[in-house]
């Protein structure tokens, strides 16, 4: 019994939360802080040269993150070798 | 796996090429269009999958040769790291050849504008890289996930016999 109000509990502090975190979010399309997207979007073109703004931030401004995806990839084939690689018997 | 029927081999034959070439499209037209490395390089590797199902593993393994791909992979990262530190006079993953003419070095008109395939500068030529390099990575985790698949099927007193027919 009290396990099941402790849950009931836990869930009422959940879902208070995540309605007031919903009931304070900005609309959809107009976010609170704009500038930096401002910035991508008016430059990006003239800077970068580039008309795709999306591939602008993922391969150019953010290009670092991208060498990090590259690396997970690059990590999970590496596992995958390790795990199905044929080895001798008793290795 | 075995071979499917006929019917499914050819199909899957003419749809082959389709696959490639819709792959290789993504990638080459990352920087107008949505998509990029990422995508374009595991439709292509989808294709492997497509043929491994189809024809079996025997006549994939035939000719799909893991060095191969291997290489790919390597190639694609080191292309990657290279083309980010070729700026490294400014800044990391600068983008030193846009704007310059040359290599992808078109200006772009500023405003909505039909596309110029020459621009953008390293970012098509990392997509390239990021492309080759999931080629090549999402291909090797489907070979040698099926090899795997192998391996166990042939183990002592194992039941498994896969999951083909």
């Amino acid at each position: 019994m009290k396990k099941r109000a402790l849950f009931m509990l836990a869930i009422l502090v959940v879902a208070g939360t995540f309605w007031g975190a919903l009931d304070r979010i900005h609309l959809f399309g107009d976010p609170v802080r704009a500038p930096m997207d401002d910035y991508y979007l008016n430059n990006a073109q003239q800077e970068r040269s580039v008309n795709n703004v999306v591939t602008a931030i993922v391969f150019d401004y953010r290009g670092f993150d991208t060498l990090g995806e590259a690396a997970v990839l690059f990590t999970a084939v590496c596992s995958v070798l390790a795990l199905f690689r044929k080895g001798r018997e008793g290795q | 796996m075995n071979p499917l029927s006929v019917v499914v081999r050819t199909i899957c034959d003419v749809f082959a090429w389709f696959m490639g070439i819709f792959g290789v499209y993504i990638i080459i037209h990352g920087h107008l269009t949505p998509g990029g490395g990422f995508q374009g390089g595991a439709v292509v590797a989808t294709m492997i999958a497509f043929l491994l199902v189809s024809h079996g593993g025997k006549k994939l393994l035939a000719f799909a040769r893991p060095g191969f791909y291997s290489a790919l992979e390597t190639t694609g990262l080191l292309l990657f790291i290279c083309a980010g530190f070729f700026g490294i006079t400014t800044t990391l993953f600068y983008n030193f050849l846009a704007g310059q003419g040359g290599l992808f070095g078109s200006a772009v008109p500023i405003g909505p504008n039909s596309g110029i395939i020459n621009s953008a500068g390293t970012i098509s030529l990392m997509n390239m890289a990021v492309g080759l390099e999931v080629i090549g990575g999402l291909s090797l985790i489907i070979i040698y996930m099926f090899k795997g698949i192998r391996l166990f099927e042939n183990a002592e007193g194992s039941g498994e016999t896969g999951h083909d027919r």
